[in-house]
């Protein structure tokens, strides 16, 4: 002990420091180990953990409106909302080189439908203006085409195009021929130099021709210089109008604010969205009350969930004694019985409740028979909050038996024993010195169904009805009908939250090496 | 309710049988009778009933025929917690999640004892056992050693007149279980409780005891002080199963008064006294303690019937020497002798002759 603490760390024979040697002799085994878990690991990372990342991504991911509208949503940086005026014809000519290739592409339906889960009406809004986009600032082409003929050859646009001072002279014309141009040969397999441009280079050019009376434009074909002579005098399409024309909601604040509110690349209005609130100029507010369904379905998910947790401790709790103490033979009759529904499909159970539970149903039926009830007003026990419990704590019933079980098997007689030997009443022993040490299984047994039945899906949509549903089912909806990924994205992220609190909640209360599931 | 049989009986089990699958008799014909302060040991070979008498005794297992009696009182319906009877489990079976002065404080808590009489109970009983300084702890944070000592303290801290040990000892090591055998014993004189003790460890039986009750097959075979055990086993089972013992086969040639003449089966004739053999002609089995076995020819009687004998293995074992023999054509003959300075040293191969008191000699059934 003494002469390790005065000469430092321990050596082995060689002279190494002991450590070292130690790791070096660990190292294969450790590598062994890494070895035969790799495949799991691998196959859990490519299923599990990178789908689930990508999922909660989303929840925050928002580059479809800074994507679909690069010109618009730079030029609404500079928008003041609170002036209350909708934004002018420039913002329209953006918004219009915007569509153009969004149609194409056939995005301006996409971003609709995103636009939409913030605003509704904005949906239709785009898919209306997407099909006339293609008229928008025709009056400029003709303008010019009357004014030169020239303008109207598609060689000559792309030789100008290529000229390379071209990009600095005329960055609008540039821009917007260029996006012509990809486009058409990405989405129709075109020929630039064989397609006349679209509306909006030309309303590009207008636009980089009457931005300063004084530009020269020497090194450029005379066309140019020619066309600038007379562009000034050109009558101005306005857009505003033909977008208003379109459908009125061009030209309320509301539209463009919601534009402008979503154009960054990463949102919390999903999240916001998920607790029943929107986002608004002056930061985050309610929604109206009509509106708010999220938290009610969080909070029922929560209280459902105990009381399915509470059930499954209440009629587990006997049954898990009966197999720990009976004998051998007839605790494995009992234990198949346990097992019994895991053999069985899920749907089939909870089928079998939707028999035994309706109006119509066995119970019922019983129940009048017996002039319990009435035969006219039979009990509601299926599509609503009473179904689910009673069928989710019917299915989950064996996730709480089993590790109650093991952990009341490893509980000696011997300690019910003495405790009565020392005075207690059969109920002091049970309560005082039994219980207590089977708290590590109702533990276990608790956290198992309380997360398993917060992210329950199936059975609540079969027997919930609409007052017996869970989050889950919303997410679900978002995933497969509305396809509102973003808004299930973050309703599961606030879910995963959720149980990843209780558990630390739970570790801090009663520790989580309490847990036992067996041994 | 019955009236008392005896004045002097304490613990008493009348005509008891104990059978758990209604074919076997598990126990059978227990009588038994204890008085107060007494410390008996119930010894035996596993499944000899000994540890089902003690659950009876508890309440945790029902007699299926007979009476048990506490202080003249029938206890057969009395529920455990009702007898008040303290109890020491082999495992110690202390609560785990309680501390040690939790535990202690079970037995009072359930009776209703107001606080302040409890901790001073509690401190008293730790102090018993000097354990006063882990009150705090947790039974997983003691030693076996210092376990069992909590789980003797807890059985005697509702003053119990009656405390039933289940084994307490069988976990420990040798030394602990010597210095704890010697506590329990001064502690029940001390308080002058009385203790019915479950051992299958005989040198334990016999330490600690005052009378010994020796089990097998469902029945007491004997039940008598430790030295009586030893010296006079009244059939062979107890002879072999109490210390080591020397067995020779043979029929009873001759009884004269409290001595008789037996000759083995290899022919040779000895002496014994008659124990429970009745009549000439009788097979016999002809007990002999290793360490009455003598091998110099001086210290016998006169006249004394000797045999042949010779030395196959001879061991050192520090306090004594052991000695096997080949004797009347047997090879696990074994003597003991003291190692003096003036002790002969055996060698093996030697041919010697050996001889022992009649009264040491006992013939007992076959």
């Amino acid at each position: 002990m003494t002469d390790t603490a005065n000469s430092g760390p321990v050596l082995a024979a060689d002279g190494r420091p002991l450590k070292a040697s130690l790791n070096r002799a660990l190292r294969r085994q450790k590598l062994r180990a890494m070895l035969l878990i790799a495949p799991l690991l691998i196959f859990i990372m490519i299923t599990f953990v990178v789908p689930i990342g990508q999922m909660l991504f989303r929840s925050v991911e928002n580059q479809i409106v800074s994507e679909v509208l690069p010109r618009t949503t730079q030029m609404l940086v500079e928008w003041d909302a609170s002036s209350g005026e909708a934004p002018d014809n420039t913002f329209f000519a953006a918004l219009t080189k915007d569509l153009m290739v969004a149609v194409e592409k056939k995005q301006h339906t996409r971003l609709g439908s995103r636009l939409n889960y913030e605003t509704t009406g904005v949906s239709s809004l785009f898919r209306k203006s997407g099909r006339k986009v293609d008229d928008m600032g025709e009056g400029y082409t003709d303008q010019f085409v009357a004014f030169d003929p020239t303008w109207a050859d598609p060689a000559f646009w792309a030789d100008l195009m290529e000229a390379p001072s071209a990009a600095q002279a005329l960055p609008q014309t540039t821009d917007a021929y260029n996006a012509f141009a990809s486009t058409i040969m990405s989405e129709d397999d075109q020929d630039p130099r064989a397609e006349q441009p679209w509306h909006t280079v030309y309303l590009s050019l207008h636009q980089d021709l009457t931005a300063d009376p004084a530009a020269d434009f020497s090194g450029l074909p005379a066309e140019i210089a020619a066309a600038q002579a007379v562009a000034g005098g050109f009558a101005m399409d306005d857009l505003a109008a033909a977008y208003i024309d379109i459908d009125e909601d061009w030209g309320t604040v509301e539209t463009w604010q919601t534009i402008q509110t979503y154009s960054s690349k990463f949102t919390n209005g999903y999240f916001l969205n998920a607790v029943d609130m929107q986002k608004s100029p002056d930061g985050a507010e309610w929604r109206p009350e009509d509106q708010q369904i999220y938290l009610t379905l969080f909070v029922r998910t929560m209280i459902m969930s105990m009381t399915i947790t509470i059930s499954c401790i209440l009629l587990g709790y006997p049954v898990a004694w009966l197999l720990a103490n009976l004998p051998m033979r007839q605790a494995n009759l009992l234990m198949i019985l346990v097992l019994l529904p895991f053999w069985t499909s899920l749907l089939v159970r909870t089928s079998a409740w939707k028999v035994l539970l309706q109006q119509q149903g066995v119970i019922n039926d019983i129940v009048v028979w017996l002039g319990l009830v009435a035969d006219d007003n039979r009990l509601a026990l299926i599509n609503n909050a009473t179904g689910t419990i009673i069928a989710m704590t019917h299915i989950l019933l064996p996730f709480m038996i089993l590790p109650l079980y093991s952990v009341m098997k490893t509980i000696p007689p011997t300690y019910l024993r003495a405790a009565k030997s020392l005075g207690a009443t059969n109920w002091t022993a049970f309560w005082r010195v039994y219980f207590p040490q089977s708290v590590p299984g109702i533990g276990a047994g608790s956290i198992l169904v309380f997360i398993l039945s917060i992210g329950y899906y199936i059975t609540p949509e079969i027997v919930g009805g609409t007052k017996g549903v869970f989050i889950s089912n919303r997410i679900a909806y978002h995933i497969s009908s509305s396809l509102n990924w973003g808004l299930a994205a973050a309703l599961g992220a606030i879910l995963l939250a959720m149980v990843l609190l209780l558990y630390w909640a739970y570790d801090r209360i009663v520790g989580i090496d309490n847990v036992k599931l067996g041994g | 309710m019955t009236n008392t049989k005896s004045d002097t009986a304490f613990v008493e089990f009348e005509r008891v049988q104990k059978s758990y699958d209604g074919e076997n008799l598990v126990v059978k014909d227990l009588n038994l009778s204890m008085p107060k302060g007494e410390f008996l040991t119930m010894l035996g070979p596993s499944g000899s009933g000994k540890t089902t008498c003690l659950m009876m005794l508890a309440g945790f297992e029902t007699a299926t025929h007979g009476e048990i009696r506490l202080d003249g009182v029938s206890i057969n319906h009395i529920p455990p917690h009702k007898r008040g009877i303290g109890m020491v489990f082999q495992n110690y079976a202390l609560f785990p999640h309680m501390t040690v002065a939790e535990n202690l404080s079970f037995p009072l808590e359930v009776r209703k004892m107001g606080k302040s009489i409890r901790e001073e109970k509690v401190m008293r009983a730790l102090s018993m056992v000097q354990m006063q300084d882990f009150a705090g702890r947790r039974p997983t944070q003691l030693s076996g050693g210092q376990q069992q000592r909590i789980a003797l303290a807890r059985a005697l801290v509702f003053e119990p007149e009656l405390v039933l040990m289940d084994e307490p000892l069988g976990a420990l090591d040798k030394q602990l279980r010597e210095t704890l055998q010697f506590e329990i014993t001064h502690l029940a004189h001390e308080l002058g409780i009385t203790v019915v003790y479950v051992t299958h460890d005989q040198t334990e039986a016999l330490t600690m005891s005052d009378r010994v009750a020796v089990f097998d097959d469902g029945r007491i075979q004997q039940l008598a002080p430790p030295d009586e055990l030893y010296e006079s086993p009244q059939n062979s089972f107890v002879a072999q199963f109490i210390g080591e013992n020397n067995t020779l086969d043979g029929v009873v040639q001759e009884i004269k008064g409290n001595t008789c003449i037996v000759r083995l089966d290899s022919g040779d004739i000895i002496d014994a006294i008659p124990v429970n053999v009745s009549a000439v002609g009788d097979r016999t089995k002809v007990s002999i303690r290793p360490e009455r076995v003598e091998f110099d020819k001086n210290r016998l009687k006169e006249g004394a019937h000797t045999l042949k004998a010779e030395v196959l293995e001879f061991i050192y074992m520090g306090d004594i020497f052991r000695t096997r023999l080949r004797v009347a054509g047997m090879d696990n003959f074994v003597i003991k002798s003291r190692n003096a300075p003036d002790q002969t040293r055996l060698v093996p191969g030697q041919q010697i002759e050996i001889g022992w008191l009649a009264q040491d000699c006992r013939a007992l059934d076959a």
